[in-house]
């Protein structure tokens, strides 16, 4: 079990809040929240619906280990179609929503259609309505989440919403949990908002039970912990330094993606590092980040809880910026700083508590401002289209105002907001973007490290880091140690990484633990939560199950073996400097053999035999 | 040494036990009026309800509780004290003496003054022997009207609503339980009370009771309307038992009039809980608080100071109550209706019946009330009674009322430093 | 030796699996509406404080009570509820001064935290050591107990 077997579905043309069954045949074959809200979509919307239609939908998934004591079981995923790649989206996020939700009893809500104007759907345990939200429209995502706890009077409540950037139509725009948490990626913000959906409340006090073996589950779970403790990743780095523990190792190997991706080292790298993070600062003595805190149930607890310093131009004059806020992580201090090549720490802080307020993806926010700086650079964007701000790379300046600019999508805001492919072809220069399936890559350059190239470029959702983090293995040696600069076996590699992360999703859990966690130490702790056979097996089953299904839906939306690839810029301009010096990414080496392990023709299509094999629908 | 309790209430159960305690050798006799064992009045809702039998509602459950501690229980009612002799007088004319005595006689309901209270089928709602005859007469579907709706007729109401009858609460001021919410909060319970059923009338008395066949009863209201009831239940107030001290020199106002030492104006002579009338922390002044734990306190700073001298200052307690209205918990603390020059904090939600009123004295918390809330709300006597400054969470408490517990922790404790 | 909870919110990091082994413990289920134990986030000042019942000497909740439903566990020290006893009149919510008795609606009862019977599961879950069960002389409970007195009533009993 651990299911709570009730979804509820949210017409918003309708205005209706109904509860049904979870389809635990469905739950059985794709275990929950990623993988078991995709079958959803595949079911109910047409892949070549435009995104942002009444008629697409978008769902907001638990895991059945969501809710529960499970290291980091507090996770949540909302799938819909993308408006920035047109492929399946699936964004996770962490913080308290998804747990809240599960303790309201629900296992996923599908929202549909679109409101006439906008609402807010509160959920107290049973009870859901869809509530007027005009006075949170135009509203900030710290003001939404301020506004609902002030209104529904309950410091308890969890919040999920969109700021103005997703009001404003930006194509990147996340959903904001609990002030600083998102489900980042690929515009399911935008969705959101198309919908005239503000924000989601929940209060869930039901609790979480219906655990299939309470004893067995609790002694692997007690095992799982203690795996993670013990793990120098995930018991000491991750906490110490947070996910920012990796921005000096992969700028060493040369994998550090700099300028738009002209270079693969960034020489400010250390000062804007998980280290640097540490320092006391010159004028208060405090260093940028305050501690580390931990999402629901999180034993790992990497999030950073990060300070600007109040004489930083960014918020000299903004007090409102001068408390505690969610700091840096890896991605964002590698978009919003080495791709733009800004390298002062407290403006990156600062951009991305707006990215956080306002619910814009810092990586594919801050992969556009780099585009666009080089295109400025080139001489192709001038003075005139930016209103005068010289959009130069480096800028801390520059890179400021641009998020200001994005979060509401004013002047120059409208360009940022389109996202990089579309900012590059609207300026003619498409090659400049740096972009998978039109979305943004994030921060490992492929020539340094190869298996992310193939991971990069047959992502379901477009150039995305968690879809296959490979980076495990070529450079943290987990679970074995292979070379990042051969692409021997990294077909198999990026298959096995591919299906384990599709399974790991689908339960409710953080990607994070597998820096510890193989399936032998998840599949007892899924095993004894939930009705039916899950062991590792099982469990690499399933994922792949998930992935082909992804892939169905991206193939029935239009998309072909062709958009299985890298820009020219990774796969013909070699490394400058660093171990990966006179590299390209060798993607053609991998691709073929790929196509052949997941049991797709040469050009890319589920054959008959692999679509039975796992029981896809028609 | 002779210590005599009088009252078998929580007060002059706590204090015997704690004399005991406090002096292993001596002769203590425990005088209560009522045939049951000692049963705390705060139980008999639950009693009302089947929440519990008659044994949940005793003070004390273990077997020989008493017996064991060599603690007399004596049934008897005392009619007068000689305090020249150090002698009381019980109601079957034997005398007791002692060398130290406690009074905790109580209180008892006030008898309004409308023509047919007496009739039958009228009740208090305040003895054991009153709950049962509650039982017998508040059948599912009867008619059962309510005079009062202060504390005591709230939390029969409660079990009223429970037993399924017909209720129909008449209460004199503007609101319910006016001496524990204001306008906003008392009147937000009476909407809640409406939406279950009860129809409930303020700013209204009961003018007369009528006695019609069949044991029914007509209540005529003075809004002109009249209910016919097969229960009335009067719970209009209380007042301390004083009457048999009238000879005794021992000084009363509204109860007995008490030191800072529990310590009448005889010397050995103490009073405590319901009719005595102590120190109010808030204001310093002597008043009857008639709730739990100030009875409770009362009972150990007697003690205390009738065995070992008086070591033993009486601080004076915090007026406070929690009531649960069919399921809608409200409590005050202090002085909840403000003070002069004072501050306040407030939260309305109306929709979900949520309210929290936070009454400071410069940046130090002074009273509260709340409704609704259920978690921490303890934490606002803390405030209270520890006098703590708030500083700069005074203002974050005007904002939002509700983080009351976390100004708490972050002032008290001092584990959370300020930004 | 009798031992107590000791917190230290310094270590804390807000990830709830102390309220969620509490709730598992003694409600059965998941689910941190239920927890005897509390973490407050302090999001400006970047701090995670749980907080739980002290156990304090004064137990000012069992004075409170008015039918003997909350007694002094002799082999732990603690202050337990005993439910079956407890008629649910939530005096003790109010005369706690910690604010660390809570009225149970569902169950019409009030919950405290009871040191799970001396094997406190709040501190087993904990990832980070911010809450350890260590002898009472040692846990630098000084800070509550200077506030227990400031609350006390009383002087000198």
């Amino acid at each position: 079990m651990a299911w709570t077997r009730q979804i509820l579905r949210v017409n918003l043309t309708e205005g209706t809040c109904i509860a049904e069954p979870l389809n635990m045949d469905w739950a059985n074959q794709y275990l929950g929240q990623r993988g078991l809200a995709t079958r959803y979509l595949v079911e109910e919307v047409d892949p070549k619906v435009d995104a942002l239609a009444p008629e697409n939908k978008m769902i907001m998934a638990t895991g059945p280990l969501t809710g529960t004591m499970a290291s980091t079981g507090g996770r949540y995923s909302v799938i819909t179609k993308s408006p920035l790649t047109g492929a399946v989206a699936c964004s996770n996020s962490g913080g308290f929503f998804g747990a809240e939700l599960k303790n309201a009893g629900w296992d996923m809500i599908i929202f549909e259609g679109k409101a006439a104007s906008p609402m807010y759907l509160h959920i107290e345990n049973e009870s859901a309505t869809l509530v007027d939200a005009s006075d949170l429209w135009g509203k900030s995502c710290w003001e939404t989440d301020e506004l609902l706890h002030a209104k529904h009077q309950d410091p308890q409540i969890r919040v999920a919403c969109v700021g103005r950037s997703a009001e404003s139509g930006c194509l990147y725009s996340a959903i904001i949990n609990d002030l600083h948490r998102a489900a980042g990626r690929s515009g399911v913000g935008t969705v959101m908002a198309s919908k005239n959906l503000k924000a989601v409340s929940v209060r869930g006090t039901l609790g979480v039970g219906n655990i299939k073996d309470p004893a067995r589950f609790m002694k692997s779970v007690k095992a799982g912990k203690k795996v993670l403790a013990e793990n120098p990743v995930t018991g000491e780095g991750l906490p110490a330094l947070g996910t920012q523990v990796l921005m000096n190792v992969i700028n060493e190997v040369g994998a550090m993606p700099t300028r738009n991706m002209q270079e693969v080292q960034f020489e400010g790298a250390s000062k804007i590092s998980g280290e640097a993070m540490l320092e006391p600062r010159a004028s208060d003595g405090k260093p940028n980040l305050t501690r580390n805190g931990g999402c629901f149930a999180c034993t790992i607890a990497c999030g950073r809880i990060s300070t600007i310093d109040r004489e930083h131009f960014s918020v000299k004059d903004k007090p409102q910026y001068w408390g505690n806020s969610g700091g840096l992580e890896y991605e964002a201090a590698w978009a919003l700083g080495s791709d733009t090549g800004v390298d002062d720490l407290d403006a990156l802080t600062y951009v991305n508590f707006i990215c956080n307020e306002d619910g814009m993806d810092p990586i594919s926010f801050g992969a556009t401002v780099a585009a666009a700086m080089e295109l400025y650079e080139k001489g192709v964007i001038t003075t005139q289209h930016t209103g005068g701000m010289e959009l130069k790379f480096g800028s801390a300046e520059a890179l400021c105002w641009a998020v200001e600019q994005s979060a509401t999508g004013e002047g120059f805001g409208a360009d940022i907001n389109l996202g990089s492919r579309r900012l590059c072809e609207k300026y003619g220069r498409p090659e400049l973007s740096m972009t998978v399936k039109g979305q943004e890559f994030p921060a490992y350059d492929p020539r340094g490290i190869q298996g992310m190239g193939l991971t990069y470029a047959t992502s379901n959702r477009g150039a995305c880091h968690l879809r296959g983090y490979t980076v495990s293995s070529e450079i943290l040696g987990v679970p074995e140690k292979t070379d990042p600069l051969t692409t021997d076996g990294k077909a198999g590699l990026v298959k096995a990484f591919q299906d384990a992360t599709a399974a790991v999703d689908s339960a409710g859990l953080c990607i994070f633990t597998t820096f510890a966690w193989s399936l032998d130490d998840i599949s007892p702790q899924i095993d004894a939560a939930c009705d039916g056979d899950w062991s590792p097996e099982r469990l690499v089953e399933v994922g792949e199950r998930v992935w082909q299904l992804e892939r169905d839906f991206n193939m029935k939306a239009g998309m072909t073996g062709a958009d299985d690839t890298l820009p020219d810029r990774l796969l013909k301009d070699a490394a400058k400097t660093g171990p990966a010096s006179g590299k390209v990414c060798e993607l053609g080496n991998m691709l073929p053999e790929y196509y052949q392990l997941r049991g797709w023709s040469a050009d890319g299509n589920l054959t008959a035999e692999t679509r039975s094999k796992f029981g896809l629908p028609s | 040494m002779i210590y005599l309790v009088v009252g078998s209430g929580p007060a002059g159960v706590v204090a015997a036990e704690r004399l005991r305690k406090l002096d292993p050798l001596a002769n203590i006799s425990l005088i209560g009026s009522e045939p049951e064992p000692p049963y705390s009045r705060m139980a008999i809702p639950y009693y009302l309800t089947d929440k519990i039998q008659e044994h949940g509602t005793y003070l004390r459950k273990t077997a020989m509780h008493f017996e064991k501690l060599n603690i007399q229980l004596v049934q008897q009612t005392v009619t007068s004290i000689d305090t020249e002799f150090n002698r009381l007088i019980t109601d079957d004319g034997e005398t007791r003496r002692y060398d130290k005595l406690l009074l905790a006689t109580g209180s008892r309901p006030v008898v309004p003054p409308v023509p047919g209270i007496d009739a039958p089928g009228v009740h208090n709602c305040w003895t054991l022997e009153d709950a049962r005859e509650i039982i017998k007469l508040a059948k599912p579907g009867a008619s059962v009207v309510l005079m009062g709706a202060g504390f005591i007729g709230c939390i029969v109401l409660e079990s009223l609503a429970l037993r399924d009858v017909r209720l129909t609460v008449v209460e004199m001021e503007n609101r319910m339980v006016p001496r524990m919410m204001n306008d906003i909060s008392g009147n937000m319970i009476k909407r809640w009370c409406e939406e279950k059923g009860v129809s409930v009338h303020t700013s209204t008395r009961a003018e007369s009771i009528e006695a019609l066949d069949a044991g029914k009863l007509r209540v005529n209201m003075s809004n002109g309307q009249s209910v016919d009831a097969d229960l009335v239940i009067s719970a209009t107030g209380v007042k301390p038992n004083i009457e048999y001290l009238a000879e005794s020199g021992v000084y009363t106002d509204q109860g007995i009039v008490v030191n800072d030492y529990l310590q009448t104006s005889n010397e050995d002579i103490y009073a405590a809980g319901d009719v005595c009338q102590g120190k109010d922390f808030n204001t310093g002044e002597y008043t009857v608080q008639a709730i739990q734990p100030t009875a409770v306190e009362h009972a150990r700073v007697a003690a205390a100071n009738m065995v070992r001298g008086h070591r033993t200052e009486h601080v004076g307690n915090l007026n406070m109550n929690v009531l649960d209205t069919i399921g809608l918990v409200s409590a005050s603390f202090g002085q909840w209706m403000g003070v002069p020059g004072g501050d306040s904090a407030e939260l309305v939600n109306e929709k979900e019946y949520k309210y929290l009123n936070l009454q400071f004295k410069d940046d130090v918390l002074v009273g509260g009330s709340s409704l609704g809330l259920t978690q921490h709300v303890g934490v606002i006597r803390g405030l209270i009674q520890s006098e703590t400054k708030l500083g700069s969470w005074k203002e974050r408490l005007q904002k939002d009322p509700l983080k009351v517990m976390e100004a708490y922790l972050a002032c008290s404790q001092s584990q959370v430093a300020t930004a | 030796m009798q031992k107590s909870l000791s917190i230290d919110p310094g270590k804390c990091t807000g990830c709830l699996q102390c309220e969620m082994a509490c709730s598992l413990e003694n409600e059965g289920v998941f689910n941190t509406a239920k927890s005897r134990i509390k973490v407050f986030t302090f999001h400006e000042e970047g701090k995670f404080v749980p907080y739980t019942c002290t156990q304090c000497d004064e137990a000012w909740c069992m004075h409170a009570c008015p039918v003997d439903a909350i007694v002094v566990n002799a082999a732990t020290g603690s202050k337990d509820v005993i439910s079956d006893l407890c008629v649910g009149c939530k005096v003790c919510t109010i005369a706690c001064p910690f604010g660390t008795v809570n009225y149970n609606a569902d169950s019409g009862k009030v919950v405290k935290c009871d040191l799970c019977g001396g094997d406190p599961q709040c501190v087993d879950a904990c990832p980070t050591d911010a809450i350890t069960y260590v002898d009472a002389n040692a846990t630098g409970l000084d800070k509550m107990r200077q506030w227990a007195e400031k609350t006390d009533n009383t002087v000198g009993s």
